[in-house]
């Protein structure tokens, strides 16, 4: 049978990719509920799942059977409809994003009955997919406040309420960090951000340090992680907005919490860290490195992204809600606008500016690290003296 | 099928939230409807190849102002609206403040489409010209020690480019004006809000 070139490029091309990419984040999902619980049972000192599989690494499967198999229950005053909705709702946003991210450069390969086929490894590369991004991960939101809502129990209600707040908060801060970004690569368009730094010969978290800081922290936020799991705070709120959720409905909460994650370190990786390019692009000394395929630099650098977030919930203590609303609007917001306005000056240099910042920045950044780490050397040397008979006597 | 479908499917959805909004008896379920509504004008500048305005209108309605609407919606306790009854007082006024805009902006519909019959001018299927937009502007160069413009037509390819041209070029005024009147209006929630927390103090 002969397939014709636009039923190919419009129609399965898009379909097949569509499908590996929702497969292979759900499965991602689980392999990463997996590496957290063992890296953070590393950072406590203690063992964590370690009899499923070699080393508990098939723990996660057991567990989704599990949860497929788990009784629902549904609270009898909720809302039927809406507290069967919610967790649709969040999953699907956040798989949806996955449309636009550039996991790697185009790719020709053989197709036995068809023949070559050259392709983005991106499902599309929309001209405003920052923007798309942006918009679908805002209709997240939506599934973790109607399933507090629709539970129809107080402890839901307040951690649907608390995750409105924080989620509109820090969406101020990530949309600027994200506006200096466009203002250095002059696009939209996610691919065309990636190609911009190489032609810069500049990863953007150089002239963007702050910026990135910024995007993280309120991308951390924006994920309901830990140290910003306000609206699942336990202590406070039994689970918060997934109190009354059980079985497969639940895990599609933690489904759409991981994807929405990876969400977060793939933007971070593709605006800030140059996406698919190979560490130090221009760099020819290293052009070995062009030996492994982009994508799997992409993927690396997710995968660093991750280790930060379980990091994180392994050092931080939780934020009171009031600390968390001042750290947005009296913190980040204010800097994020300064960062706007420094990288806006820089712009106008076109990329000597952008380089001449980036020096500047990183400068700076290093002394800090340099002054902060001797002085606190310096205290705990002092503090770690050995006490003189002298000294115990007065 | 094709775009028509898929046109009236949007159409369809921005229609039954539309009425969902007045029809429910829940206030979080009119909040929904609206939000559905909101995702099918959307979809319906998506397929008139404004994906700038598809993307700002689902992260602005969507995103910021309906997450913010159904927060106050949960909490002010409104379980007391629900049981008053479907016909009110004011269905009279209402009815007719609808049929009003109903005629005006049918009325323009109506009309515009006319003009367009008759200057023969029907083509509203070129979408990849609604991505564009053509830009003329002066170009002045020193031609014998003089200062001569000359006007240079260029095309713009790319919605947000072209959304950006519209909105801070050919009408910077209107944008400045409502751009102050919304900080005016910002400040004055600003001010009513903190005299109320004085009051609680």
């Amino acid at each position: 049978m002969e397939i014709s070139p636009s039923l190919l490029n419009n129609v399965l091309i898009p379909i097949v990719k569509a499908l590996v990419i929702v497969n292979v984040m759900a499965v991602m999902s689980g392999v990463l509920t997996i590496i957290e619980r063992r890296s953070l049972a590393f950072l406590q000192v203690r063992k964590g799942p370690n009899r499923v599989g070699w080393e508990g690494s098939l723990q996660w499967v057991a567990d989704t059977v599990k949860l497929l198999f788990k009784e629902d229950v549904v609270p009898e005053k909720a809302e039927h409809l809406i507290h069967y909705l919610a967790p649709v709702l969040v999953v699907v946003p956040a798989l949806t994003v996955f449309a636009v991210i550039p996991w790697g450069p185009e790719m020709t390969f053989r197709v036995p009955g068809i023949g070559k086929i050259t392709t983005g490894a991106y499902a599309t590369d929309l001209n405003v997919g920052l923007l798309f991004i942006l918009a679908v991960t805002s209709i997240g939101i939506y599934g973790i406040i109607l399933a507090g809502w629709a539970s129809n129990s107080k402890y839901a209600l307040l951690g649907g309420l608390r995750s409105a707040a924080q989620l509109i908060s820090y969406e101020v801060p990530m949309g600027f960090a994200v506006v200096s970004v466009i203002l250095m690569s002059r696009s939209l368009s996610l691919v065309e951000i990636i190609e911009a730094q190489r032609r810069m010969h500049l990863w953007f978290v150089f002239p963007g340090l702050l910026a990135f800081f910024l995007y993280f922290l309120s991308g951390v936020a924006e994920t309901n992680r830990v140290p910003f799991d306000l609206p699942e705070a336990e202590s406070e709120l039994v689970a918060g907005f997934h109190t009354e959720y059980s079985g497969i409905k639940w895990s599609f909460f933690f489904l759409g919490e991981y994807a929405n994650m990876v969400t977060v370190s793939a933007i971070a990786t593709t605006l800030f860290f140059g996406g698919w390019l190979r560490p130090f692009p221009n760099v020819a000394a290293l052009s070995f490195l062009d030996l492994i395929p982009g994508i799997v630099w992409f993927l690396a650098k997710i995968f660093v992204f991750m280790l930060v977030y379980i990091w994180f919930r392994g050092t931080f203590p939780r934020y009171r809600f009031d600390q968390l609303m001042d750290l947005g609007w009296k913190t980040l917001i204010p800097l994020a606008l300064v960062n706007l306005v420094v990288i806006a000056i820089a712009a106008l240099g076109g990329t000597r500016g952008l380089q001449i910042l980036a020096w500047i920045l990183c400068g700076g950044f290093a002394l800090a690290v340099v002054v902060v780490t001797r002085t606190r050397s310096r205290k705990a040397a002092r503090a770690a003296r050995p006490v003189t008979p002298v000294e115990v006597r007065a | 099928m094709g775009e028509p479908f898929i046109f009236w499917l949007f159409a369809a959805i921005v229609t039954v939230g539309a009425v969902g909004v007045v029809a429910m008896r829940q206030p979080v379920h009119s909040a929904i409807c609206l939000l559905l509504s909101f995702l099918g004008v959307a979809g319906l500048f998506v397929l008139a190849q404004a994906e700038f305005l598809a993307a700002v209108q689902i992260l602005v309605y969507a995103g910021g102002i309906m997450v913010l609407f159904l927060f106050t919606i949960m909490l002010v306790n409104v379980k007391r609206a629900a049981g008053q009854p479907y016909v009110h007082t004011q269905a009279g006024a209402g009815l007719l403040a609808g049929f009003l805009l109903l005629a005006i902006v049918g009325g323009t519909v109506v009309a515009s489409s006319r003009v367009r019959g008759l200057s023969g001018a029907g083509d509203l299927a070129d979408p990849a010209r609604l991505a564009t937009t053509s830009i003329t502007r002066d170009v002045t160069r020193v031609v014998d020690g003089k200062n001569v413009s000359t006007p240079v037509t260029e095309i713009v390819i790319g919605n947000s480019q072209a959304v950006a041209w519209g909105l801070y070029r050919d009408y910077l005024l209107p944008f400045e004006v409502a751009s102050v009147f919304l900080l005016v209006a910002m400040i004055g929630a600003v001010v009513l809000g903190k005299r109320t927390m004085e009051r609680v103090d």
